[in-house]
This record gives structure tokens, C-alpha cells and sequence, in this order.
């Protein structure tokens, strides 16, 4: 880095390479952006980087690039955690979706901060936040209601009580859209454990600050560890473990690169996992919420239970 | 029981010492064989094209036998990739031109009566059902039938109420559906492939198993008969490449596949980077778990059931059986005894139990496992009942000592071959009946409710049966976890395998 950087940025480095200080001046403390697994924040067992810049080319943070292993290491760590989480009742998870969003309502002022650092203008970062808190709200309040709506008793013709209910498809890898820092995030990972899935998701690789800070929300929040995993790095990296390991049991792609899609869809194939592949949604509108989001991570469990016949030539009443 | 059986009843014990009836002595059944004379069937059979009988374009045919006598029965014709073409414009034309614009009350009623046309004919349908794939006369007349039919009969009244099953939402059909099922229950398959796709306003492509194509000839006929729109549904035969010329056609919007996981796979991987919509089912190896406060009796009727009920040609049959150790020795004395009444034979006589296996090569499949099961240390008991010296038969098989890692635990054998297991705790048997890459099915067997719903919640599987099994009917959805596939068929569920929703 040869430049001057400007006063917007984090880092404020001379061309020698030295920071700027004034004796009166208090020296900023810098974040570390690292990742999100297992419930803890480790840096990539890579030891790899890259800077996160804005639109000018300033530089905003060094992010982790996350390797194939960090991949490996969160999806143990999602299909440990997925067992306790999806065994949770559907009110508790409600809770925990809501106290997710408790925790990011008081650190607003924060993710503005970064959105604003990110490119957006400072009304565009108000309303994503806003947006993003109350789209947890909103899956807070499907995590008890999906089953009954998506559930169905079935009248089969035999002496049997037949039910069919929605259960979680279990680890969920998740590509979030790369156009936004914090919505597109927000809205892939709300539906994924609101259906008591557990997740790895990698974060936009051009705007990853809020991905990072948002792992901190998480992790204050009654979320087990492992539910959520967050890594930053290249999509073009890792896309295509995502799409072949086999412990993963369905994928989510927000992208519009139709090679890669076409690349995920032959290599889920491996495992028949569930490819969902989300185009050209504006995650800024209310076409970014609904519980069909929920239904697309479930599978339909049926039950047949035998009912007793005697009795039953004089009906049952 | 009249006395003269009693009488010629024979009583000994077996090994420990327990009183054993020998039900293969003294009991000669009379043979009771269904009539062939009422069913009507051609020498040869074309493809069904819009509406009418084509010849294929390769000018090719392939025989189809009954597997119980290995006699030819018809020859059928191979469609090539000119002749799926030809298959997809017609379906695309009539959802184009007429089936998309059709009243959707008007389409139920089209639905309805092709049901009522299966029930009208369903004693002929058996019996072919029956000579050209070798399940049993008892099951093709009181299951596959009567279910296809009623299948056609749920998914009719659907037809103008679907936007009572998408809260909050408008579906549209998705146009032309291309369909490949499996010969282990060929009406009943085509049945769960067309009704939904006809009722949710697509047209389709249909193709049946080579080695079982005649019941979807006839319902050809029928949809000829019933005055259906020409191209609305399409009946083409061949095979795995024919199959795979409708997978890979540009103008199909929907593949939906039953059959084998490893062809799923393939199948996957080829609609990918396309549009098409996809469904798979899957193959399955079901844990079916019995434990010690069952009702033990009925658990031996149901393990019965689970993997001897149509061969064993079931991708939810219960081939992993998992018996609670203090309960282990009654259960496998009790399952031996009741393997022993099994009748193995003419499918087409009412009292046989179980019929022909399918073909020559699913039966060289089942001898491959069980060699492998031999090899690998597991210990294999098999019914010593007579079997025809001709036709493709195999004795019901169990095997013991079988190792959660060997191989006949692990792979769909498709055959009446059961693994059988014990386990001491319910968190055990949880861990091992969910060890595997399917999901499909399973099934519990206890008297206490709260352990039903335990298990039934805990098992990673699509269906699961409680003190009961292999129980089917049109408004209960079915399909996999898993590697056993995805989408499901039956109920309201099966609606969105056809439709944008």
C-alpha cells in the first residue's frame, strides 16, 4: 500500500508505512476480522488474507480467506450441533431467532457504521439494518407456525392414523449473495435454523465486514455453537467443496453465475443433496421473506400408527 | 382349521426343545390359479404418441417374458431418440394447445374417469400385472391395482383446488414432464406419475421398465379410450437409453425418476445447468426395529411383510431388521417358523406368497449379495419350501450375524434377503438404524406410544411405519431423506413436485 488512504478508512497509513498519530489524538483499536465456527472465532488454519476495500480501492480490513479445511472444520462442527439444535421445541428456537435480533437491535449503530464504510449511503445502511433485524423477527415468529402449515393429516382409506410433518434436511452450506453485506446474509441463514437446520455459510467476499460482526451477534445470543458457521473468502474458491462434501445435505446458492450453479447442481449430485438456488431475489423487498424459504430446507416425514378396530361396526362414538 | 388338518398336522421340537408346527407337511393346497382366459393381450405393441400407436422409428422390438415361466408374452417397441422427440413435441403441443387452456374442473373430470376405467378392468390388469413381472395374483388384485386406480381417483379432485394447498400463493404447471419408472410396481408407478402431473395441468412422456411395460400399454389404451386429449400423456418404451434421451431432451421441464440411487445420481448430474425440476425415489435399506414389549406375533407378521411383500422388490422394504437382545431367540425362532408357511411359486395361484423375481439379472443381483453376505461371515438361513424348477424363484432368505459394516447392511439388495441385527438400548438402535446413506423408510414395533413417537421422530426416514408396515395409500405422501432422494409423491405434498409454486 503506497497510497495515502483517506479519512474514511479504518487504516490510516502513511506512504512510509507508518500510522498517523498526533500526540492528543487516542489511537483507534483496529477489529480483526476473523471467522465463525463451532461457536468460537478462529482465524483460517490457512493463515491466508485478503483485504476487503471499498469502491476506491481503500482498504477496510484484512479477512480471513478461508480454506477448504475451515469448510471441513464447520460442517463437524454443524453436524454436531445439529442434532441438540433441531431436538430444541420449535417455541425455544423462536426465542433464540428473537433474542438474535434483541442483540443486533442494540448494535445498529455499528453495522450503519460498516455498510457506510462499504459503499452505502448512510439512509441505504439505516434501512438494511433495520430490514435485517426485522426479517429475524419475522423467521422468530414462523419457527412454531411452519409445521402447521406446511403438516398435513393425511385420510388414508385404512385403519390408520396418518400424519406427514416437516423436519429439518439437516447441514445446510450456503453461498450468500455477494451484491450485499448484511440483508442477502441475514435472509439466507433466518430461514435455514428457523427449520432447525444447522449451516456453514460463506459471506459475501467483496463486502464481508457485517458477516463477521453479525457472527458477533450471533454468538451473544443463545445460538448453540455450531449452528451457525461463518467464513469469509473467495466463492470461486470454495464453491465446489460446498457442493461435494458429502456430510453437507443440501446447498443454497444466491448467485446469478450460471457456471457455477450448473458446477454445484453435477457435484451435489455425489450425496443427492438438495440444491436450491436462489436468482435475481431482491433481498431488499418482501419477496426476500416468506416461510416457502423454511419448507425448501425440510423434508416431509410421514407416520402411519395403526388405529384399533374394536368397535368399529357400531361406530366409535 | 378343520379336524382332518389337525390330524395330519405334525408336531416335533426343534433345536431347543420348543414344540415346533411343521406346516409343510400334511398341507397340500390346491392349486388355485387365477384365469388368463378374459385378458386381451397383442402380439406386439407400439408406441403411444400422441394419442395413437406408432411404430418406432428404429423399426426395433424387444420381448418382454413372464419371469415365472420365462415365456415370451409380447413383443414391445424400442424408442429411440427420434421417437422421445416425437413423444415431447406431442406432449408440447397438446400443453400448449389445448391441456393448458382446459378448464381445470374439466381436466379433474378427464382424471376421474380414467380411474374408473382402471377399476372397470382391474381384474385383466392384475393378471398382467401379475405374468409380466411375477409379483403375486393377491397382490397385484387387492394392492397395485386398486391403489393405482385411487391414486387417479385423489389427484383428480385436486385438479381445480390447488390454490388451496399453496398458502399465500398462485401455481402455474410447468409444462411437459418426462417420467421413468422402475418394474417393481409398474401400474401403481405410472399411476403416482401421472395423476399429479395430469392434475397440476402438465402433459408427460411416461416410460416404463423394460422388463414390465405391458400394464402401461394398457393404460394407454385406456387414455386412448377415454376421449384424453391427444398428446396430453404419452407412453413410450424402452431402455436405460431411452430414458436417458427423455432426461436430457431440451423442451422437458420436469424429470421425475423412480429407480436406483446410483441412476439418480446420473440423472442429478445431467439436469444439472438445465431448468428442468426434479424428483427422485430412491433406493432405500430400511431399518425395521422390534422391540421387547412388541406385540411379538404381529412384529413376525410385519417383518414378514417388510421384506417378503412383492419379492422384496420394494425400495421401502424393511431389509434391516433390528430385534432387542432379551427378546432376539423368540423372534428368530418364531420369524423361521412363519418363513417356513411361505409359499414360493406361481405367482398367478392365489395362494402363493411369494412370486417370480423380476428378471434374470435382479435374480443374478440377489445370488451376488448372498454370496457376499456368506463371504463376508454372516450366517444364512433360507425356507426350505420347493421352488419351480422353472422361472426366476428364490427361497425367502434371512441372514444373522451380520456386522452393521458388511455389506448386505449396507446396499440395497432389492431381493427377500433380511439382515438381521440386535441391539440392547434405544439410543443404539437409533445410532444404527440412521447409519446409513438412505433414508426412505422404517418401521417400529412396541406397545408403548411414548417410544413410537420417540423413535418415529428420531428416525432420519421419510415413512415410518409403527407396528405396522408397507402400507400405501394415495393422500399419505412418500418419499426419502437423503440419499433415497428427493420430492415426494402422494398427498398434498406430491403437488409441488409439478408445479411452480
Amino acid at each position: 500500500m503506497s497510497k495515502t488512504v483517506e479519512k474514511n478508512s479504518k487504516f490510516l497509513i502513511s506512504e512510509n508505512g507508518l500510522e498517523k498519530t498526533s500526540p492528543k489524538k487516542r489511537l483507534e483499536v483496529l477489529k480483526t476480522y476473523k471467522i465463525y465456527i463451532g461457536g468460537q472465532f478462529p482465524r483460517t488454519e490457512s493463515g491466508r488474507y485478503y483485504i476487503a476495500t471499498n469502491n476506491k480501492g481503500e482498504q477496510l480490513a484484512n479477512v480471513c480467506l478461508s480454506s477448504r479445511k475451515d469448510f471441513r472444520d464447520a460442517v463437524v462442527s454443524a453436524r454436531n450441533a445439529f442434532k441438540g439444535w433441531s431436538a430444541r421445541a420449535a417455541f425455544n428456537r423462536g426465542q433464540i431467532l428473537y433474542r438474535i435480533a434483541e442483540m443486533f437491535e442494540g448494535r445498529k449503530a455499528q453495522f450503519i457504521e460498516e455498510l457506510v464504510k462499504q459503499d452505502a449511503s448512510k439512509a441505504q445502511a439505516q434501512k438494511e439494518v433495520t430490514l435485517s433485524i426485522d426479517r429475524l423477527i419475522y423467521y422468530a415468529g414462523w419457527c412454531d407456525k411452519y409445521q402447521q402449515i406446511f403438516g398435513t393429516v393425511n385420510p388414508v382409506a385404512s385403519s390408520h392414523f396418518n400424519f406427514s410433518v416437516p423436519e429439518p434436511t439437516g447441514v445446510v452450506a450456503a453461498i450468500a449473495p455477494q451484491e450485499s453485506s448484511l440483508i442477502g446474509l441475514v435472509s439466507a441463514i433466518a430461514p435455514i435454523i428457523a427449520g432447525a437446520n444447522t449451516c456453514v455459510i460463506l459471506a459475501s467476499e467483496t463486502k464481508p465486514l457485517c458477516a463477521v460482526s453479525f457472527a458477533e451477534v450471533v454468538n451473544s445470543s443463545d445460538v448453540p455453537g455450531g449452528v451457525v458457521n461463518i467464513l469469509t473468502g473467495k466463492p470461486s474458491e470454495l464453491f465446489s467443496q460446498f457442493a461435494s462434501h458429502m456430510d453437507v445435505n443440501a446447498i443454497v446458492y444466491c448467485g446469478n453465475d450460471e457456471l457455477i450453479q450448473k458446477e454445484i447442481q453435477q457435484k451435489a449430485a455425489g450425496n443427492v443433496k438438495r440444491v436450491l438456488a436462489y436468482q435475481d431475489v431482491n433481498w431488499l423487498s418482501e419477496k426476500g421473506q416468506t416461510p416457502y424459504y423454511i419448507l425448501d430446507l425440510q423434508e416431509i416425514k410421514t407416520t402411519w400408527h395403526p388405529i384399533e378396530n374394536i368397535g368399529s361396526g357400531g361406530g366409535g362414538y | 382349521m378343520s379336524t382332518t388338518a389337525k390330524k395330519n398336522k405334525k408336531v416335533s421340537s426343534n433345536s431347543n426343545g420348543v414344540a415346533k408346527l411343521k406346516f409343510n407337511t400334511g398341507w397340500d393346497y390346491t392349486a388355485a390359479p387365477e384365469s388368463k382366459s378374459h385378458i386381451k393381450l397383442k402380439g406386439r405393441y407400439d408406441l403411444f404418441i400422441n394419442g395413437k400407436f406408432v411404430k418406432p422409428s428404429s423399426g426395433k422390438y424387444f420381448e418382454t417374458i413372464n419371469p415365472a415361466t420365462e415365456e415370451p408374452i409380447a413383443e414391445i417397441a424400442e424408442a429411440n431418440i427420434a421417437d422421445v422427440d416425437k413423444a415431447v413435441k406431442a406432449a408440447r403441443n397438446a400443453y400448449e394447445k389445448v391441456w393448458k387452456k382446459t378448464r381445470a374442473a374439466e381436466r379433474a373430470k378427464y382424471i376421474f374417469r380414467l380411474s374408473r376405467m382402471i377399476q372397470e378392468r382391474a381384474r385383466e390388469f392384475a393378471v398382467i400385472e401379475t405374468i409380466d413381472g411375477g409379483k403375486t395374483i393377491r397382490e397385484s388384485r387387492d394392492v397395485d391395482i386398486p391403489l393405482a386406480a385411487n391414486h387417479f381417483f385423489y389427484y383428480a379432485g385436486w385438479a381445480d383446488k390447488l390454490e388451496y394447498a399453496f398458502p399465500g400463493r398462485v401455481p402455474s404447471s410447468l409444462g411437459v414432464a418426462g417420467q421413468i419408472i422402475p418394474w417393481n410396481f409398474p401400474l401403481l408407478m405410472a399411476a403416482w406419475k401421472i395423476a399429479p402431473a395430469l392434475a397440476t395441468g402438465n402433459t408427460v412422456v411416461l416410460k416404463p421398465a423394460e422388463t414390465t411395460p405391458l400394464t402401461a400399454l394398457k393404460l394407454a389404451e385406456i387414455v386412448q379410450e377415454s376421449g384424453l386429449p391427444e398428446g396430453v400423456v404419452n407412453i413410450i418404451t424402452g431402455f436405460g437409453q431411452t430414458g436417458a434421451d427423455i432426461v436430457n431432451h431440451p423442451d422437458i421441464d420436469k424429470i421425475a425418476f423412480t429407480g436406483s440411487t446410483e441412476v439418480g445420481k446420473i440423472i442429478q448430474k445431467a439436469v444439472a445447468g438445465t431448468n428442468k425440476k426434479i424428483t427422485l425415489e430412491l433406493g432405500g435399506k430400511a431399518a425395521n426395529i422390534i422391540f421387547e414389549d412388541a406385540p411379538l406375533d404381529q412384529a413376525v407378521e410385519g417383518i414378514i411383510n417388510g421384506i417378503y411383500f412383492n419379492q422384496g422388490h420394494v425400495c421401502c422394504a424393511g431389509s434391516r431388521l433390528f430385534v432387542q437382545e432379551s427378546v432376539y431367540n423368540i423372534v428368530l425362532r418364531k420369524l423361521k417358523d412363519r418363513m417356513e408357511t411361505l409359499i414360493v411359486g406361481d405367482p398367478l395361484d392365489k395362494n402363493t406368497d411369494i412370486g417370480a423375481i423380476n428378471s434374470k439379472t435382479q435374480l443374478n443381483t440377489i445370488n451376488k449379495y448372498v454370496s457376499i453376505g456368506k463371504k463376508e461371515g454372516a450366517e444364512i438361513y433360507q425356507s426350505s419350501c420347493p421352488i419351480p424348477d422353472k422361472g426366476f424363484f428364490f427361497r425367502p432368505t434371512l441372514f444373522t450375524n451380520v456386522a452393521q459394516s458388511n455389506r448386505i447392511a449396507q446396499e440395497e439388495i432389492f431381493g427377500p434377503v433380511l439382515a438381521i441385527q440386535t441391539f440392547r438400548t434405544d439410543e443404539e438402535v437409533i445410532e444404527k438404524a440412521n447409519n446409513t446413506p438412505y433414508g426412505l423408510s422404517a418401521g417400529v414395533w412396541t406397545d408403548k406410544g411414548s417410544k413410537i413417537f420417540n423413535l418415529t421422530t428420531k428416525m432420519r426416514a421419510g415413512v415410518v411405519w409403527a407396528n405396522t408396515y408397507n402400507k400405501f395409500d394415495p393422500t399419505s405422501p412418500f418419499g426419502g431423506y437423503k440419499e433415497s432422494g428427493f420430492g415426494r409423491e402422494g398427498g398434498l405434498h406430491g403437488l409441488s413436485a409439478y408445479l411452480k409454486v
